[in-house]
């Protein structure tokens, strides 16, 4: 199939930056996205042109490198990574827009690749818990209910693609951020770090210059991890009893 | 936000009940209104609850106002550049609503107050017969409009608030988002409803 | 190119850091014998670490920990996108909380025999050792292994073992335990303990009076180029199976550090020595940028068939029974559907190269699992596999349910790395190397599940103990960055830069990359010959020499440039891919992974000749493009003794 695209070109941060048009001809359906950006690159290295830059690495959904906002969904229109969306889901003719993730904790770097060290800042801020090497009891010193294991691992799942910010009209970071503190409060070896985890990290979130929530759920339609809505319910909690707790 | 938009959801879900004494005539509701006046005598002086909740109310709305704003400025300046592809609206209608509503909502308040309460706007004004005052204002069609667009932007605003409420304080998981859900829209029904049989039973004519 | 095969060999190499004794001592022993230095030191003391992978990653907060100041990099964005965040499988370790015979002397013996007695015991032994230690630690960091009912944990067997040593995390025991030790490395950062640079690449190692002191990186979001000095250099970058382009492997993975690092005098060990994984989703055409690995796990309840029919295209649905072949229940009546990698991988070339391949070009074998769902019900197995399933049907858009899986090997891991001793130190004085980047504990062939192990053992708890002791050794005078050796590593990569930029040709680096793999795929892949190894040692040269006449890189060194990491990458591959080539020719033997065909018995199975090729191959770099020196290191087992592998 033949395609159109409208591909944000900014060369750096300082450049003002705009969208630019291109044809891309014989996309097999059976291509991934990014490949089918590759096809393009190629073609553009061939001719002279600087190839459209985008973040990626592992190339099958678990690295959270990838990352574009297609026809104004974040990672696209299935509920995948945009290395895992595959051309199948478009047609023949199609126009598509590609953009980055718009945040200002964010900042463009170039064409479709974004800064997302804040995210990494917020983990730094408390998404740990104190275990320094060889100083561990045995495994099955302490038994965790499989409840908790399982919430444990439905919110560790989250690969930090920031699709979530990028989804969220108000530029919120609340679902990657609840999904690191529900994995490590739910957990007893999580338990002593309990309360000035989920302060410090929700503080290092607003430092960062993420939006509020205001509950609009575009966050959670937008993660290829499915990390609940509820999260952030839960969060809210653990920050509610962390603030009285501190405040007694 | 979720603190103050609570109690005056409270407020409401009272109001809505006294409101619909109504249907027991004039003298019913007007003696309710009075006794409104008298709530906590004799250890309050007449009407001094009222103000208590007045004063309560004003700060509320006051409150829940402000927070409003700068929520929306931070968020605004968090998302400084928008899409060019606007995004389709899938769950952030809510948001949209949110904030529109609650600007519709405000300006209703102001206008009811100046209607029911001054009396300043109403068509009969005559105070302490707030039944009148009702049923005069529910005369005239553009009066209707007013109330029936602001009971509307309630509905949906207390559709999605109370939810959201229940979501900012962590009062909501996995367990309970569904029922939580259910009763935001019982709750968004019920009021609506419950305040808009008034306007239509004057305009015909079960009340007048 | 008959330069580069006379090659000469030199002075056998010797591990003088390995102690001797009893096995089950061996560590406990080097440990207490190995020098401390004083805590108050230790901030004295910086350590590069290159690589944030498992074992950069838990080695870099383990060494922050211990009071050392650590530099760390990563060519990501973030430390958490190393791609040791893809491996699904497991993790071993021989707790034996299931009772079921587990002990450090089993893992011991069946990773030194997994691997085809190519491996030494003593490293082995303390890998099995440290096993036990990696999951206490990773449970108090938080990692969410699989529970069970009661609350402990749970395991499973996995690559053909008999007994039930793998821990795991749903499909993403890599994810997990990589995340685990990236909030360790992030407390650190925050701590001011290690200083991180992501999006920073390793470009060379600096050498000053023969010891490693530290390394020149660019810097991929400006381009600048920058001189980082230590009193150590730990690398920690992963495997190079993207030599093949088409692998497992991140697009990103590299040969850059190790090679660079050969270059400056590291022996590469093994480099042949790569792993080919026998279920991945087949390629769909051309357009083709990488491989999906889907878990070996599969082939507990699938079975692997192809049409007895050559050239059959008829739906997989529509052959009937007796005309299919079971190809490994037939040939492997023991073991069936799960001999280990290398012999499913081997099986399924072998029926794909004579006609009987299914799907695009005929590179492809179905997995069924109609039998599976007839036998335990549909909705088992998608508990089982059903996130497995999702992945494939998202990939291929085909329901694995309604019809057979098809799958095909490819390449997976990298054996082979940079030598290092008992210490794991490369034999340039204070450069280590761990994880996937040295030339592990694996021998010929790794053992599923088993590469998490010793990233992490290696990380958390080879690296920091032996580290110590050279740095308490070493008499390290002070480093300037005006020294000559600095000056000249900065220049050299700097030219190579603008080289690159300067050429302006007319194909682009992923077009030579893409022919390399290729060509590597074929001659030096699944099984390799004499001839056909002599060919590609022929054609590498000139692609290498075309790739520098007529590659294409648009744009600057000077600002973000994709086209430019690429075309530097495919550039030391061009030249490790040589060393591959030539370990597999000299190799004349089969083992694990590498499959040489003259080295086979009359039933086709790998046949090894200890007798002559039981030792290490350590290459010694020369300069590129001629030969290279061979020294050998001799193994010898004292504990598990070499048996011919059987599986029929
Ligand atoms: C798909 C897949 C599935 C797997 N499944 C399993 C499994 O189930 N069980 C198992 O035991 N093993 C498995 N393996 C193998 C295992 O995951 C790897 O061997 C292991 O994770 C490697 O870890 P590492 O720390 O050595 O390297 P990596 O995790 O690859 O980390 C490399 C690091 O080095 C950095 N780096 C590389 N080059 C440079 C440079 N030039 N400059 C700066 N930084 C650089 C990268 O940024 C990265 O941080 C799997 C492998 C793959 C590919
Ligand atoms: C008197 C009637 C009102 C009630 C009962 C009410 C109730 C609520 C509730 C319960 C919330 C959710 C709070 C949260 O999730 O944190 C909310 C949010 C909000 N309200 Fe109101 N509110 C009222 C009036 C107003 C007014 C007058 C405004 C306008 C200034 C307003 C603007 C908003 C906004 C902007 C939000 C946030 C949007 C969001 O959470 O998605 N509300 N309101
Ligand atoms: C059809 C719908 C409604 C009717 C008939 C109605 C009627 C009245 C009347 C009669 C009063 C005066 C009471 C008194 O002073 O004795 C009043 C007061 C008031 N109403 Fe309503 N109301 C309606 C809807 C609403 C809504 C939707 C809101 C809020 C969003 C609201 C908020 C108020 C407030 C804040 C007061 C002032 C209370 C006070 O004076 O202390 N009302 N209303
Ligand atoms: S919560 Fe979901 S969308 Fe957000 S970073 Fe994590 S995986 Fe991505
Ligand atoms: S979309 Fe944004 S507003 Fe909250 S619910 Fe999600 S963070
Ligand atoms: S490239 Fe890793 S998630 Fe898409």
């Amino acid at each position: 199939m033949n395609l159109t695209l409208r591909i944000w070109r900014q060369r750096s941060p300082e450049d003002k930056g705009s969208m630019v048009t291109y044809r891309v001809e014989d996309v097999s359906p059976e291509m991934s996205f990014l490949e089918m950006l590759d096809v393009l690159n190629e073609d553009l290295i061939l001719r002279g042109e600087e190839p459209v830059a985008f973040d990626h690495d592992c190339r099958e959904g678990i690295c959270g490198a990838c990352g574009m906002v297609i026809n104004g969904q974040a990672h696209g229109p299935e509920r995948t990574t945009t290395c895992q969306l595959h051309m199948r889901h478009f047609s023949d003719g199609d126009t598509i827009d590609i953009e980055p993730w718009r945040a200002s904790a964010f900042p463009v770097v170039k064409d479709l690749v974004v800064d997302r060290s804040a995210f990494d800042r917020v983990i730094q801020a408390g998404g740990y818990i104190t275990a320094p090497t060889g100083s561990a009891p045995d495994a099955h010193a302490t038994a965790v209910p499989k409840a908790a294991a399982d919430y444990a691992f439905e919110h560790a799942e989250c690969i930090g693609c920031g699709a979530c910010v990028a989804a969220c009209p108000n530029g919120s970071a609340m679902l990657f951020t609840s999904a690191k503190i529900n994995h490590l409060n739910v957990l007893p070896q999580g338990a002593p770090e309990r309360e000035s985890r989920v302060l410090d990290m929700v503080s290092a979130m607003d430092e960062e210059g993420f939006g509020g929530c205001t509950n609009t759920g575009e966050c959670t339609l937008a993660c290829p991890k499915g990390i609940p809505l509820q999260s952030i319910a839960d969060m809210n909690r653990e920050f509610l009893r962390a603030s009285t707790k501190r405040g007694r | 936000m979720a603190g103050t938009g609570v109690i005056m959801l409270l407020f409401l879900v009272v109001h809505m009940l006294g409101n619909l004494k109504i249907f027991f005539g004039a003298a019913e509701f007007n003696s309710y209104a009075g006794w409104l006046r008298t709530i906590g005598e004799p250890v309050l002086h007449n009407s001094w609850y009222l103000w208590v909740q007045r004063f309560v109310l004003v700060v509320c709305v006051v409150l829940h106002a402000i927070t409003a704003y700068q929520l929306s400025r931070r968020d605004r300046a968090a998302r400084p550049q928008r899409y060019q592809h606007r995004p389709p609206a899938r769950a952030s209608y809510a948001t949209h609503t949110m904030r529109w509503g609650g600007v519709i909502l405000g300006l209703f308040i102001i206008w009811h107050i100046l209607d029911l309460t001054t009396l300043t706007v109403n068509p009969l004004g005559q105070a302490h017969h707030p039944y009148e005052n009702v049923v005069a204002d529910f005369r005239v069609w553009w009066v209707n409009i007013i109330y029936i667009v602001a009971m509307l932007a309630l509905g949906l605003h207390i559709r999605h608030g109370f939810w959201s409420a229940a979501q900012t304080i962590g009062a909501n998981n996995r367990g309970r988002d569904r029922s939580l859900k259910v009763v935001a829209n019982v709750l968004a029904v019920a009021l609506t409803a419950g305040f808009i049989v008034v306007p239509v039973a004057v305009m015909t004519g079960v009340v007048s | 190119m008959t330069s580069y095969l006379s090659y000469e060999v030199g002075e056998p190499v010797v591990d003088r850091k390995a102690p001797d004794g009893p096995i089950a001592e061996r560590w406990n022993r080097r440990r207490f014998e190995a020098k401390l230095v004083n805590p108050a030191n230790r901030r004295k003391h910086t350590v590069i670490v290159v690589g944030t992978g498992l074992a950069g990653g838990s080695a870099g907060a383990t060494l922050a920990e211990q009071g050392y100041r650590v530099v760390q990099f990563c060519y990501q964005d973030s430390p958490r996108r190393a791609h040791s965040i893809a491996a699904q499988g497991g993790i071993n370790a021989a707790k034996n909380y299931r009772n079921d015979g587990d002990s450090v002397h089993r893992l011991f013996y069946d990773t030194v025999k997994g691997g085809d007695f190519r491996s030494r015991e003593s490293n082995v032994h303390r890998l099995a050792e440290a096993s036990v230690e990696i999951i206490d630690q990773c449970v108090a960091q938080g990692v969410p292994f699989a529970r069970e009912y009661g609350g402990l944990l749970d395991t499973r067997s996995f690559g053909g073992v008999q007994v039930s040593r793998t821990f795991y995390a749903r499909g993403q025991t890599g994810q997990q335990l990589l995340l685990g030790a990236y909030q360790a490395l992030s407390r650190q950062i925050d701590a001011g303990n290690v200083e991180l640079h992501a999006r920073t690449e390793m470009l060379d190692l600096i050498v000053v009076d023969g010891r490693a002191r530290g390394i020149v990186a660019r810097d991929l979001v400006t381009g600048e180029i920058s001189v980082h000095l230590a009193d150590a250099v730990v690398l920690a970058s992963g495997g190079y199976g993207n030599v093949f382009y088409l692998s497992t492997n991140a697009k990103g993975s590299n040969a850059t550090a190790i090679w660079r690092a050969h270059r400056r005098g590291a022996y590469f060990g093994n480099p042949c020595f790569t792993q080919i994984h026998p279920t991945c989703i087949p390629r769909s055409g051309d357009h083709q940028s990488k491989l999906t690995l889907m878990s070996e796990s599969l082939r507990n309840d699938g079975r692997i068939w192809v049409p007895k029919a050559k050239g059959d295209t008829r739906p997989p649905n529509e052959i009937p029974e007796d005309e299919r072949d079971y190809y490994l229940e037939r040939i492997y009546p023991a073991f069936g559907n799960l001999v280990p990698r290398d012999i499913a991988s081997r099986a399924a070339k072998n029926v794909c190269d004579s006609g009987h391949g299914v799907g695009p070009g005929g590179q492809g074998v179905y997995l069924d699992f109609a039998d599976a769902i007839a036998r335990m019900g549909r909705d088992k197995v998608a508990e089982k596999y059903g996130n497995l399933f999702e992945m494939y049907e998202r990939i291929t858009a085909e329901d694995p349910y309604t019809r057979p899986m098809r799958i095909y090997p490819a390449v997976h891991y990298t054996m082979g790395g940079l030598w290092v001793d008992y210490d794991l130190s490369t034999s340039v004085p204070g450069l280590f190397a761990i994880g996937e980047a040295n030339f592990s504990d694996h021998g010929a062939n790794r053992l599923g599940a088993s590469a998490l192990m010793q990233g992490l053992a290696d990380g958390y708890f080879v690296l920091p103990a032996t580290i110590n002791d050279y740095l308490a050794t070493a008499k390290l005078a002070s480093v300037e960055r005006s020294h000559p050796a600095v000056d000249a590593a900065v220049s050299e990569v700097d030219d190579r830069l603008r080289r690159l930029l300067a050429v302006d040709g007319d194909r682009t680096p992923d077009s030579f990359h893409r022919e390399l793999g290729e060509l590597m795929w074929d001659l030096c892949g699944m099984a390799r010959t004499d001839a056909g190894l002599r060919k590609a040692l022929g054609r590498i040269p000139e692609l290498r020499e075309e790739f520098w006449r007529r590659v294409k890189v648009p744009g600057t060194g000077a600002e973000l440039n994709q086209s430019l990491e690429k075309a530097n990458r495919v550039a030391d591959f061009l030249e490790l891919a040589e060393l591959m080539c030539l370990d597999a020719l000299h190799r004349a033997e089969s083992c694990g992974g590498h499959f040489r065909e003259e080295s086979q018995s009359a039933d086709g199975e790998a046949v090894r000749d200890d007798e002559n090729f039981s030792y290490v191959a350590a290459w010694e770099f020369t300069s590129a493009g001629s030969a290279p020196v061979l020294h050998k290191e001799d193994l010898s087992f004292e504990y598990v003794h070499p048996t011919q592998r059987s599986y029929a």
